[in-house]
């Protein structure tokens, strides 16, 4: 494989194009809404009417989930919203000047204009299943130009320069993470990408694998360049079956065509990657459980130092990054360091994609610069809530916090989020209305914490046990204005004493309440309950 | 039974000496990791695929192909929710408590399927026929509340959709 | 090997390159509680008890796993760390069914010891009072999850001293519990050695000689240690 025969494929895929495509997402939501059978009715159509210049494909999310299946028509743009299989006919009648029954979307609405997508930029265009579709987007291109044209350093110090920060959540400098595991010494080294993306509420990671699996693969390679790597691993829940699907597919084509595996593009570099599925343990995010587990252990974290950058995967150096950080590699070595430093802000560059869910408008997925506010994402974006009033936003699942509706005008940036007392966190971002009551939203998220802690350390295991616990005797309207006091003293130790991320945050979210909507505890407590203590 | 690397004398076509094929195809999967410890959650999840759910006698015979102390694999089996240590009914009803979920009122289509069933979310019927689980995230947020039925994501649900659901499953008497 | 010079509670101190802070705490005389920390074998930092703080350190760090560097300032008593330590204990005496009255272990307890030493005289929090078994199936030893901690050394001596790993942990959280080979009766492990090295590491009343009555199971920790130096040196 060489640059030519990269261009020559995709200069045969552009060409085998017919002039009207209707893309049909398939994507996990708008599957689950019958988008196969849509996808089928529609060829099926397409082939009924015989005409030469249609042609149906299978794209990944367009983002717009909550109004699922979703199907657009090139080139005129037009945009199909909750399409049913019955509808498909119409929809290719209409090519003809006839009348399509399914509603028709606005592509022009502020939740598609107001994005900028540079992770998401073949979301929705491309075939996720042909490697030949993200060839002709110019796919594999920064990776033949990597291993031709420049050194790992130069490599690193594009992205040191771009300003890119980790997009799992807690924002660590990439550039600084690569040149570390460049330099540590290894037999060998290895590539980590954390797909193990379990923070309820967010589906970023899914819908980038499903949608352009090539773009992560891609992101991997580079870095595996970058650090002297040769063997890779994405590390994917086992809940995602369609991502896992697709990643395999990537993955055989990729190696087919000589993109991954050994010599690629003949410049002497060797990369290989395998899937390794999760079991279903969030704590299996931090980075330390996920190598154990990869490793065939139970997930448990250990203390750091030694970090995975020195001593990682069976103790070698390793680089761990989140599928997000992977995807936006390519395009920062295609359009220069520059470029991507110009977007969002002093110290957030670049755009994050986030999974926008819960009583609001317009559900789905987006990607807006870094700064964005939370406003222009809630409300302009997503339309607000139906009916009623935003009361709080949840950002960061389980590890972060919720920020309450007059802190709305909060730019989106690593810093300003955690300044309010939550984290920018994966992506997932849920909005409460004025019907959520948030001591049960906080009694939500520690028992997910408490049900997730691996058991290792005290503080986090018997910690969020006896949190829920006391959650629980708030709710039950039976504890005295001494125990909530004895709950944020609990809350603020089991933050500081904890051996890992898990630990460390659990608290966050009634940390957060607490600050925001105390009213709403202290309006629980009972002044005149009678509570003991016990001796050993 | 358990068969160790020195000693596996017939070849991947053979008929396993136990007679269940679906040693076999695990044996296979285990050669394919070249019997690496590391490979465990892997193999396990391959296990479980073929029998549906991982048995004492199951998890001692990968440990000792695997080489691996038996209560390390205990351990491993049980440390990950996904791996299940006894049968599932022969229907499968999932809720969704995500976050998104959650908001949208999963809490209450939980409610009206367990009263429903009569059994409470994580166990089968008595009659083996449906088991009733919950899920942490799938990641369907954007059709919240979602149900999975038999493996099918069901987006926007309702408890009175779900409660057709089971009454559809119940029906589906083998 | 080079020599690393730093304070610990304003007490300029040394140690080796390559050493704990704990480990230079103790030859300096500095008393660092710990639970989880057992001498010869590997430290999992798992009990949090030994967090010290180190100036310029964002995050408290465990004595057990953290090596000395030049300079640095460290503080192992102060009014935070003492009322974290303090906290630790109360959680863990609320989370399984800690009698010290009628326990094996009683004035032999290595829980019991750093309640004392803490000064913690009563738990702030409810107790959990969970469902716990006590298995007396193995003809010498008993184990009584009542009492257990979760520190995993009898699963580190086993693995690490013994050879065998017999002992693991299975489940998670607070449904975690220590096993014997597939969970089953720890009489009918087909692993274990019965060697004892478990019942030696255990800082509890949770694995106990058969027999043992009140207050009447004392043992010796410091024998693992012995151990595993008399196997390097091939005395």
């Amino acid at each position: 494989m060489d640059l030519s025969e990269l261009i020559e494929i995709a200069e045969h895929e552009r060409a085998s194009r017919r002039s009207i495509r209707i893309r049909c997402c398939t994507a996990l939501g708008c599957q689950s809404a019958g988008a196969l059978s849509l996808k089928q009715r529609l060829e099926e159509a397409a082939t009924e009417v015989e005409r030469q210049d249609i042609e149906v494909i299978g794209v990944g999310c367009m983002g717009l989930c909550g109004n699922g299946p979703l199907v657009m028509v090139d080139p005129d743009g037009v945009l199909y919203e909750h399409v049913r299989a019955a509808d498909a006919p119409s929809i290719v009648a209409a090519l003809d000047g006839g009348e399509a029954t399914a509603p028709l979307g606005d592509p022009q609405h502020p939740f598609f204009t107001g994005q900028k997508r540079i992770v998401l930029e073949h979301s929705g265009i491309i075939d996720p299943e042909r490697i030949e579709s993200y060839i002709a987007a110019g796919g594999y291109q920064a990776l033949y130009h990597v291993l031709h044209e420049m050194t790992p350093a130069d490599v690193i110090d594009v992205i040191t320069r771009s300003g890119l920060r980790g997009r799992g959540g807690a924002g660590y400098p990439t550039g600084l993470k690569w040149a570390t595991v460049a330099k540590s010494h290894g037999n060998r080294k290895f590539v980590v990408c954390n797909a193990d993306e379990g923070d309820p509420g967010a589906f970023m990671d899914r819908s980038i694998i499903e949608s352009d699996p090539h773009k992560v693969l891609e992101g991997m390679a580079i870095a595996a360049y970058a650090v002297g790597a040769d063997q890779g691993y994405v590390y994917v829940r086992a809940e995602y079956p369609l991502a896992i699907q697709r990643l395999q597919k990537a993955i055989a084509q990729a190696r087919r065509l000589g993109v991954l595996g050994a010599q690629i593009f003949d410049a002497g570099f060797t990369f290989r990657v395998d899937i390794r599925v999760g079991a279903g343990a969030f704590v299996c995010g931090e980075e330390t459980a996920l190598m154990a587990s990869i490793e065939g252990r139970r997930g448990q974290p250990r203390p750091r130092p030694p970090y995975p950058a020195e001593s990682g995967l069976w103790g070698q150096p390793t680089l761990i990054n989140n599928v997000e950080t992977y995807a936006n590699i390519a395009p920062i070595i295609r359009h220069g360091a520059e470029w991507f430093a110009s977007i969002g802000t002093e110290t957030s560059k670049g755009t994050k994609v986030f999974a926008l869910t819960g009583k609001i408008r317009h559900t789905g997925l987006i990607e807006v610069p870094m700064g964005a506010t939370l406003r222009q994402i809630v409300e302009e974006m997503g339309g607000g809530v139906p009916d009623g009033h935003v009361k709080a936003v949840q950002t960061g699942g389980p590890s972060g916090g919720c920020i309450p509706a007059t802190l709305l005008d909060t730019p989106v940036d690593y810093e300003s989020v955690q300044r309010v007392g939550s984290i920018m966190g994966s992506g997932g971002m849920v909005v409460m209305d004025d019907a959520t009551h948030m001591v049960d939203v906080a009694h939500f998220y520690m028992e997910f914490c408490k049900d997730e802690s691996c058991g290792k350390c005290i503080p986090c295991r018997a910690g969020t046990a006896q949190m829920l616990h006391m959650l629980d005797v708030i709710r039950a309207g039976q504890a005295t204005p001494a125990d909530l006091e004895q709950l944020e003293q609990l809350c603020l130790m089991v933050k500081e004493t904890s051996l890992c991320g898990l630990g460390q945050s659990a608290p966050n979210p009634v940390l957060s309440t607490l600050k925001y909507f105390r009213a709403e505890y202290e309006a629980l407590l009972n002044h005149n309950a009678d509570r003991a203590t016990t001796e050993p | 039974m358990a068969v160790t690397r020195s000693q596996r004398p017939t070849p991947e076509s053979a008929p396993h000496p136990s007679g269940d094929n679906r040693f076999r195809l695990l044996e296979a999967a285990m050669k394919k990791h070249q019997y690496r410890p590391d490979a465990l959650i892997e193999v396990l999840h391959r296990a479980q695929e073929l029998f549906g759910y991982l048995s004492t006698d199951l998890l001692l015979y990968i440990a000792h192909s695997l080489h691996l102390p038996p209560s390390r694999v205990y351990g491993v089996a049980t440390f990950y929710h996904f791996f299940s240590m006894a049968p599932k009914g022969q229907h499968s009803c999932v809720v969704c408590l995500g976050t998104a979920c959650y908001v949208r009122g999963s809490a209450a289509i939980l409610a009206a399927a367990e009263r429903h069933l009569g059994i409470k979310a994580g166990t089968t019927t008595p009659d083996g026929h449906i088991s009733l689980e919950t899920a942490r995230c799938l990641g369907a947020c954007g059709i919240a509340p979602t149900v999975v039925v038999d493996g099918t994501v069901t987006g926007h649900q309702t408890p009175e959709q779900v409660l057709i659901w089971i009454e559809r499953l119940a029906q589906m008497v083998e | 090997m080079a020599a690393r010079t730093f304070t610990i509670n304003d007490q300029l101190v040394s140690g080796r390159e390559g050493e704990t802070i704990l480990e230079a705490a103790r030859e300096n005389g500095i008393y660092i509680p710990t639970l989880c920390h057992l001498d010869g074998v590997t430290s999992v930092g798992a009990c949090r008890m030994c967090l010290v703080e180190i100036e310029g350190s964002r995050t408290l760090r465990p004595a057990c796993v953290t090596q000395v560097v030049e300079g640095m300032v460290v503080h192992t008593d102060t009014e935070r760390l003492r009322n974290y330590r303090r906290i630790i204990i109360e959680l863990l005496f609320a989370e399984r069914n800690h009698i010290c009255a009628v326990c094996v272990a009683n004035g032999h307890c290595e829980l019991q010891n750093l309640a004392i030493a803490i000064g913690m005289d009563h738990v702030r929090f409810d107790y959990a009072f969970p469902v716990c078994e006590v298995d007396i199936s193995h003809g010498r030893f008993g184990i009584d999850h009542n009492r257990c901690v979760l520190c995993t050394r009898c699963v580190r001596v086993c693995d690490e001293v013994e050879g065998v790993h017999t002992w693991d942990i299975a489940g998670r959280g607070a449904d975690a519990r220590v096993i014997t080979d597939m969970r089953q009766p720890w009489g009918e492990s087909t692993s274990c050695t019965s060697c004892g090295k478990c019942l030696l590491a255990c800082p509890t009343g949770a694995i106990f000689r058969r027999g043992a009555t009140v207050s009447e199971m004392e043992r010796d920790p410091t024998k693992i240690a012995f151990i595993v130096a008399a196997r390097d040196q091939r005395w």
